[in-house]
């Protein structure tokens, strides 16, 4: 099981409440997943910069002096924002790789959670509604965002086994089922110089399709290509600076469901992560068909 | 006409209620408000209740039914009407995966589309599509009769035994040991019963049929590439 919610916002004034409408979400789909929970957020950026979201088990020891020590290295200003074992780190744009590469080497402590110049995602283990609280999910303010809640089938209840995965920058990946061909998947990527940092299905999935799209392959490709390459069962839902898209395998047994007003697109695991949104009684309420993808954006 | 509010006092509170009433048929019109996708509305029924209920519910709704009538005035998760037994379930909306699964007895309408798997392993009850249903629908019926007033998608009655399967509109492809039949003067009677009992306007002759090949009842090393 895992619960996915998703929420894309056509209308400008429901931005402010994203966060809200979220957790609410989520929390519904506590059932389908207490063991960790996770949201990316699309918020809004600033022309040339790039937000660098990170994570530590010992965020006192690792984020307290990080910007600074982080901007010496790299050569720019870093800004920081705290939000309980996570830090948003905002840096000149160009700057991104090398500032990546100087995290790790300054702090090997510290996870990226993602990179982008809007997205933020923010994950621990824990009851989605605790892990919301953790990072007051109800206050983020933004224009789309996506959230998962887990129950652990194919490795360890860990921080790098919640969702979402980061795919590249302004991309993430959650994921509802479980891939069977995943550790041959693995030592194959690994062999081509992916970085995968844990035993689990989904970061493979995820590290397969950034794999494709930085050999040339567009994010609807990578998807399309996916349902080939990777064996098992599996909904999954992916982020994009602009929006966000839905594929199902083509067995199609991991549920799903979708609504759609003229103020939003909602995707939930089950209808009752639904329930709570403005309107709905009037959506547009149906099931994604299997092996299709299908994409919205502004 | 009695009503029970979901969200105000429970799930196993209104199925021990339905459940009580076998003893009480006194009170048997029950209106069920904010199902809010609940899990498990109305199973288990075992009486000639009527059950109404206002909104869109979510796995396994009015399962296991035995002679209830049951409306859902909404769309449904996975499972609904699963192993009916006699009586009817209407959904006025669509329906999620595995529609009338294993269900025995009994007519389950869903007035919009039904996802895959629409009645998997049908033991003799009746369902009625007024759209489409996706794939792998009616693997391997039993008994019972499947209408589709729209299409059918992938592997249609794979490994099919006894059921018989209409459709109107376009099949995707067959399934396994799927193959059309001729449409015989009884099997229109039995489709006119079935249109009528389920509210649709549309003629017999507009459907196909399409049963067992009879090839793969028993392992035949002769069929083995139809497997």
């Amino acid at each position: 099981m895992c619960g996915i919610v998703g929420l894309f916002l056509k209308d400008k004034e429901l931005e402010p409440k994203l966060g809200e409408m979220l957790t609410q979400m989520l929390i519904t789909m506590t059932d389908r997943g207490p063991d960790s929970a996770g949201i990316a957020i699309y918020g809004r950026g600033k022309r040339g910069k790039a937000k660098l979201t990170v994570q530590s088990d010992k965020p006192c020891q690792d984020l307290d002096d990080l910007a600074p020590e982080l901007g010496r290295a790299v050569g720019t200003e870093v800004g920081i924002r705290r939000v309980d074992t996570h830090a948003v780190l905002e840096l000149e744009a160009g700057k991104v790789n090398v500032a990546r590469k100087a995290v790790r080497e300054l702090r090997p402590g510290i996870r990226v959670m993602s990179d982008g110049e809007v997205i933020e995602i923010y994950k621990e283990v824990g009851l989605p509604r605790d892990v919301a609280d953790r990072f007051e999910l109800s206050r983020m303010e933004g224009t789309h965002g996506i959230g998962h809640t887990r129950m652990a089938t194919e490795s360890a209840v860990t921080t790098e086994g919640a969702h979402p995965y980061s795919t590249g920058a302004d991309q993430c990946l959650v994921h509802n089922g479980s891939l069977s061909n995943h550790n041959d998947l693995r030592r194959k990527l690994m062999r081509k110089g992916v970085r995968i940092e844990s035993m689990n299905d989904t970061e493979v999935g995820a590290a397969y399709l950034t794999w494709k799209m930085q050999n040339g392959a567009s994010l609807g490709e990578a998807l399309d290509s996916s349902l080939e390459d990777l064996d098992g069962f599996f909904t999954f839902v992916v982020g994009t600076r602009d929006g966000f898209g839905v594929l199902r395998d083509p067995i199609a047994c991991k549920p799903a469901v979708m609504a759609e007003t003229s103020r939003y697109v909602a995707f939930g695991s089950e209808y009752r992560a639904l329930a709570s949104l403005p309107g709905i009684e009037n959506a547009s309420v149906w099931e994604p068909e299997p092996a299709t993808v299908y994409f919205w954006s502004h | 006409m009695q009503t029970y509010d979901l969200s105000e006092r429970g799930l196993r509170g209104l199925n021990s209620v339905l459940h009580a009433q076998r003893e009480e048929t006194n009170r048997t019109g029950w209106e069920v408000v904010n199902p809010r996708g609940s899990h498990a509305i109305a199973v288990g029924l075992d009486a000639p209740l009527e059950i109404i209920v206002k909104g869109s519910t979510g796995y396994y709704c009015a399962g296991m039914n035995q002679g209830a009538t049951i409306r859902v005035e909404g769309s449904v998760g996975p499972g609904v009407a699963e192993n009916m037994m006699s009586g009817s379930v209407v959904v006025e909306g669509d329906a999620s995966q595995y529609a009338g699964a294993t269900g025995h007895g009994g007519l389950l309408v869903i007035k919009g589309n039904a996802s895959s798997r629409c009645g998997i392993s049908m033991k003799g009850i009746d369902i009625v599509v007024h759209g489409n249903v996706g794939h792998m629908s009616a693997f391997m019926a039993q008994a019972g009769n499947l209408v589709v007033c729209g299409d059918a998608g992938d592997a249609l009655g794979d490994s099919i035994y006894e059921a018989r399967l209409f459709v109107r509109g376009s099949v995707k492809s067959l399934g396994a040991d799927c193959v059309e039949k001729e449409m015989r003067p009884e099997h229109v009677g039995i489709l006119e019963d079935l249109l009528e009992r389920a509210d649709l306007h549309a003629r017999p002759e507009e459907f196909r049929r399409y049963g067992s090949a009879r090839k793969l009842y028993n392992f035949d090393i002769d069929n083995v590439a139809d497997y």
